[in-house]
């Protein structure tokens, strides 16, 4: 099927097109040179922005954890509710929507490519099945591996190629894509309730210390050849003082930089970005971690932006979880999953009268604004832990206008609007930089090298936003960004119209992308990891892996490891 | 010489256990040997193909008579479809794949869709959805669990290969296994009972009345995978373990209370709570705070007994409790094979565990408005599809009432007594023997069932029949909207 976008104002940094007008031709779900005139449909985007569809690197939209969030909250859906129509199946909301709700809501803003990024590995099942329910986006999932024993005794021996191997093995069992790493060496602690302080505590009986995993696991990834970073949660998230662990994570894989190109991701930022001792004095440790990121080239992050709602908390930092669930009094889940990691679940309420939670809404926005180069800092709300995804648009307005922050400055916590930085920056996002904080520079992080730009040879990936920046000075209307946002004039999907004025017009199926390491030294890998697995999992080895034909639309993405 | 084959690992279809380490030796499409399951297991096996119902029956004339597949599967979609509030209830004892079509013709509907933990674990599932819970998976107990607790569940009987897969008779990294040592006290009772027996015959006494709950059994001075049992009666697990106490019916909520304050550190004014005497509790409450993983696994004897889900809440509270002291966690014994499946298909799609009512267009979930034994005990359903469960033989009186009263239909392997009442009955195949499939273990870990013999001719799966009724209800829409 031939199509046109016709007359649109296109951005798209990853080949430098900053608000050109100009006509995008499609045909076979792939961007092309050109179309027949005749032969294709056309859609008249004048007056509107053409960006390629949104891509979310950080995101909770499916596996054992968010499942339990769902369960969790029946008090969050009751009042957010989907109807069935023609063509979109039923659901609901609201911090933790069903799955059908979640791509039709990614959807209409006009994403295209969410990665769900903690996946225990081995409820990895779960976590494509629900990818599969999971409508109108492809998908990637990252597996939890920074507490996994084999890496943990792996590293203690200073075993790296056979490390590698491991991990090579569980990206392909798993259907993974890239090395997540959460609290490293917390999780296994948190198995007898304890937890770590400091990237160079001991974790027994491994004797090695969050810095050796962190290590570690870089090497492993460069050894691989793997596109995407290790993708870290540091230790100490939502500790005030917690910007001093950052800058040592950041720090201890700095001389692991062979050029410019980073070796490690630091997500939802803002959480492990506090000064401070304790929650009367935390404050906003963003500037220091801007300046560490504006010098160095070695290091991307994502924000975690807070919006303040009524949310879920869930993460595989278990320890992190307990004690929110200690500050809250909320009800807690707590999963632990043996050999490999844990999960925690607590509701969780931001306020702007609140001076911890404004601090920390200031202190998302300072990260991005404070970080020169849009390339280095991405919009994530850690969805759903510091917001709904659904609130992406509202961010993108803060961004996009100083007025639309001095707005909600203006109504926050006393102490922490005198404390904020955000006043003394004058800084606006303009449309090309919020194409690369939501696509270009994810998908540029993420190395997949055919989705977040409009060049011939992508997916044909569009988003269509009916927003004119000739006409209106969208910095000084946040609302009309806000509502562009909120409701794409048109999402296209692999070349088919599957929105319309922000209603799903469509519905498909999303691939999802994994990891096919292709290595020499399978079978060891293979004959130790038998002789293991009785000892250290309660299911069998055949029974671990994911085949291929489970995902309903698989795709694998190659590479060859230096092993 | 006979063709055999041998198949492995097989996933057992049967319990929450969800045992995959099964081994089994087929020969012509039966098996004659199953290696490493429970008796439970194994029977499933080795029976699954008598008494299989071969083809479709509809009521005609108040009998039961064989029908065509387009027939029964016709006469199924035309039942749900003229319904105004039809139920669909089951799927305890089927594959995800099955649930998720189910949900689809539930909604397409515009029915209410329930699984089986409405009669067993739904309290539980109320409990967690309002104070949440300290959780993991099995291997976690295994490898660093020093203290066992099961509490109103009898896994010897229901859960068999529990406690040698996943709890006390197990190895794991920090801990060994203590199978010798219920060993050597099995023996010791044995040899002691044995003794008895003869001074009983030699001397001329009037043997004891004396019973052994009259002078209370010590607590263990071992803390190395110590198993406790909270039970209403001694069952076999109760003797399988390090100590048993015997709890008054209906009043585990005070015990769990009383045990909540010994925790705090608060004193009880009372000599006993629940018949148990406080000196034995204060003893437990200690073993909970000193143990360094410690977890309690409950069933029905919680869920069910007066409090239900108000004794869960304490159960969930208690163990929150003591994380302040030391790790500490909780699970339900989930009992059918693939119930909490039903749950986790559900939620995802639906955003509710159980009890999900489609008719307003969207899903709503109130549970005891939406919850299948309180839509039949009100008379409010006017037709139902039962799959992969037996309500007949479980459901309270009246409901059954209301549920046979009304169109019924029926899918599943067996004849059974549900079966025998409905109106159209669709023969099925046993997923995990059958078909395969995907289910959950009673921790939430996925595993995958084998498809390991060819099923009867003419039965299909529970998948399949779901979807023929799917497609032939859109089919009709799509002619008479």
């Amino acid at each position: 099927m031939n199509l046109i976008v016709r007359n649109g104002l296109v951005y798209d940094p990853l080949n430098s097109i900053d608000g050109e007008r100009m006509d995008i031709a499609i045909s076979g779900g792939k961007i092309v040179e050109k179309v027949p005139e005749g032969s294709a449909e056309v859609i008249d985007a004048s007056g509107m922005v053409v960006m390629p569809g949104g891509v979310d690197i950080h995101s909770h939209i499916a596996g054992s954890e968010v499942n339990t969030g769902r369960l969790l909250r029946p008090e969050d859906h009751v009042n957010d509710v989907e109807f069935k129509t023609a063509v979109t199946r039923s659901g609901v909301g609201y911090s933790v929507p069903s799955t059908f709700t979640t791509g039709y809501r990614y959807s209409r803003m006009g994403y295209t490519t969410v990665i769900t990024p903690a996946m225990p590995p081995l409820e990895a099942r779960h976590t494509h099945e629900e990818l599969n329910d999971t409508p109108m986006i492809d998908k990637a999932c990252f597996p939890l591996l920074g507490d996994w024993w084999f890496v943990l005794e792996h590293l203690r021996d200073g075993e790296l190629k056979e490390c590698a191997s491991h991990v090579a093995w569980m990206l392909r069992a798993t259907k993974g894509y890239a090395i997540k790493i959460v609290n490293p060496g917390g999780p296994e602690m948190w198995g007898f309730g304890r937890n770590v302080k400091s990237i160079y505590d001991q974790i027994p009986p491994f004797n090695i210390t969050p810095r050796d995993i962190v290590r570690g696991l870089c090497k492993v990834n460069r050894i691989l050849n793997l596109p995407h970073t290790i993708h870290v949660h540091t230790n100490n998230l939502g500790k005030p003082g917690n910007y001093s662990t950052t800058i040592d994570t950041l720090r201890c894989v700095r001389n692991l930089a062979r050029d410019d190109r980073p070796v490690i991701h630091i997500t939802h930022c803002q959480f492990s970005a506090f000064t401070g001792s304790d929650w009367m004095n935390m404050g906003s440790g963003a500037d220091r971690i801007a300046k560490y990121i504006n010098h160095h080239t070695h290091a991307t992050i994502d924000m975690g932006q807070v919006v303040f709602a009524d949310t879920t908390t869930m993460t595989a930092d278990g320890p992190f979880q307990y004690g929110l669930y200690g500050l809250t009094g909320n009800k807690w889940v707590n999963h632990d999953v043996e050999t490999e990691t844990g999960a925690g679940i607590v509701p969780f309420r931001y306020r702007r009268t609140s001076y911890v939670h404004a601090m920390q809404w200031s202190i998302g926005l300072e990260l991005a604004l404070l970080i020169e180069d849009p390339w280095k800092v991405y919009l994530t709300t850690d969805h759903p832990n510091a917001a709904p995804f659904t609130t992406y648009p509202r961010i993108i307005a803060w961004l996009m206008s100083r007025e639309a922050r001095e707005k909600m400055i203006r109504r926050i916590n006393r102490k922490a609007r005198r404390k904020s930085l955000l006043r003394s920056i004058d800084r606006e996002y303009g449309l090309y930089d919020v194409a690369i904080a939501t696509r270009a520079g994810q998908v540029k992080a993420l190395g997949l090298k055919q989705k977040g730009h409009l060049g011939v040879g992508a997916d044909a990936d569009v988003a269509i936003y009916r927003l004119d920046p000739r006409e209106t000075d969208l910095s000084k209307n946040p609302e009309l960004v806000r509502k562009a946002f909120e409701e794409a004039a048109y999402t296209i999907k692999d070349g088919v119209v599957v929105v319309k004025d922000g209603k799903v017009v469509k519905p498909v199926s999303g691939r999802t992308y994994w990891m096919d390491v292709e290595t020499t030294s399978d079978f060891k890998a293979t004959s130790e990891l038998k002789q293991k697995f009785k000892d250290y999992w309660t299911v069998e080895y055949e029974n671990y892996p994911i085949p291929e034909d489970y995902l309903l639309r698989s795709q694998r993405v190659m590479t060859k490891a230096g092993i | 010489m006979k063709h055999l084959t041998t198949i492995g690992p097989v996933t057992c279809p049967v319990c929450g256990c969800l045992c995959d380490d099964l081994e089994l030796i087929i020969e012509d499409n039966t098996v004659i040997q199953v290696k490493n399951a429970c008796a439970v297991g194994e029977a499933k096996f080795l029976d699954c193909q008598q008494n299989r119902p071969r083809t479709p029956l509809i009521r005609k004339n108040g009998e039961l008579v064989e029908a065509s597949w387009d027939e029964a599967i016709q006469r199924s979609a035309e039942m749900l479809l003229s319904a105004r509030y039809p139920l669909l209830y089951g799927w305890s004892s089927t594959s995800c794949e099955a649930v998720r079509k189910g949900i689809e013709l539930a909604e397409e509907v515009g029915g209410v869709i329930d699984n089986t933990s409405t009669v067993c674990h739904g309290p539980s599932i109320l409990s967690i959805q309002d104070v949440g819970i300290s959780s993991c998976t099995l291997g976690q107990i295994r490898h660093r669990a020093d203290l066992v607790v099961y509490w109103g569940c009898d896994p010897w009987s229901a859960h068999p290969r529990h406690i040698e897969r996943y709890t006390a008779f197990t190895d794991g990294r920090y801990r060994e296994s203590s199978w010798r040592r219920y060993a050597k006290r099995y023996y010791a009772r044995q040899l002691l009972k044995r003794v008895q027996r003869v001074s009983n015959i030699t001397s001329k006494t009037v043997p004891s009345t004396e019973t052994t709950t009259d002078h209370l059994p010590s607590f263990p001075k071992v803390r190395d995978r110590l198993m406790v049992v909270v039970d209403v009666r001694r069952t076999r697990t109760a003797d399988a373990a390090d100590y048993f106490l015997q709890v008054k019916p209906n009043s585990d909520y005070e015990l769990l209370q009383a045990l909540r304050m010994l925790i705090r550190q608060e004193v009880l004014d009372v000599d006993e709570v629940s018949g148990i005497p406080v000196e034995q509790l204060e003893e437990l409450a200690d073993a909970m705070i000193e143990c360094e993983l410690g977890i309690i696994f409950f069933g029905v004897g919680l869920t069910m007994s007066s409090g239900k889900n108000r004794n869960v809440d304490a159960a969930i509270s208690l163990v929150r409790d003591l994380n302040k002291w030391t790790k500490f966690l909780i699970m339900p014994m989930r009992g059918h094979f693939n119930v909490t499946g039903a749950n986790v298909v559900s939620t995802w799609q639906t955003g509710y565990p159980f009890a999900v009512d489609f008719s307003k267009g969207y899903p709503v979930y109130n549970p005891g408005e939406t919850s299948a034994v309180d839509i039949l005990s009100r008379g409010e359903s006017d037709a139902s599809l039962v799959i992969a469960s037996d309500p007949v033989s479980n459901f309270p009186r009246e409901a059954v009432k209301n549920l046979v009263g009304n169109p019924l239909i029926v899918i599943d392997p067996l004849e059974t007594p549900t079966s025998l009442m409905a109106d159209v009955v669709l023969p099925s195949t046993f997923v995990g023997i059958e078909t395969e499939g995907t289910a959950y273990r009673m921790d939430h870990v996925p595993l995958p069932l084998k498809k390991v013999l060819e099923p009867p001719d003419g039965v299909v799966s529970d998948e399949d029949v779901l979807h023929r009724i799917l497609d032939h209800v859109r089919g009709l829409r799509k002619e008479a909207p």
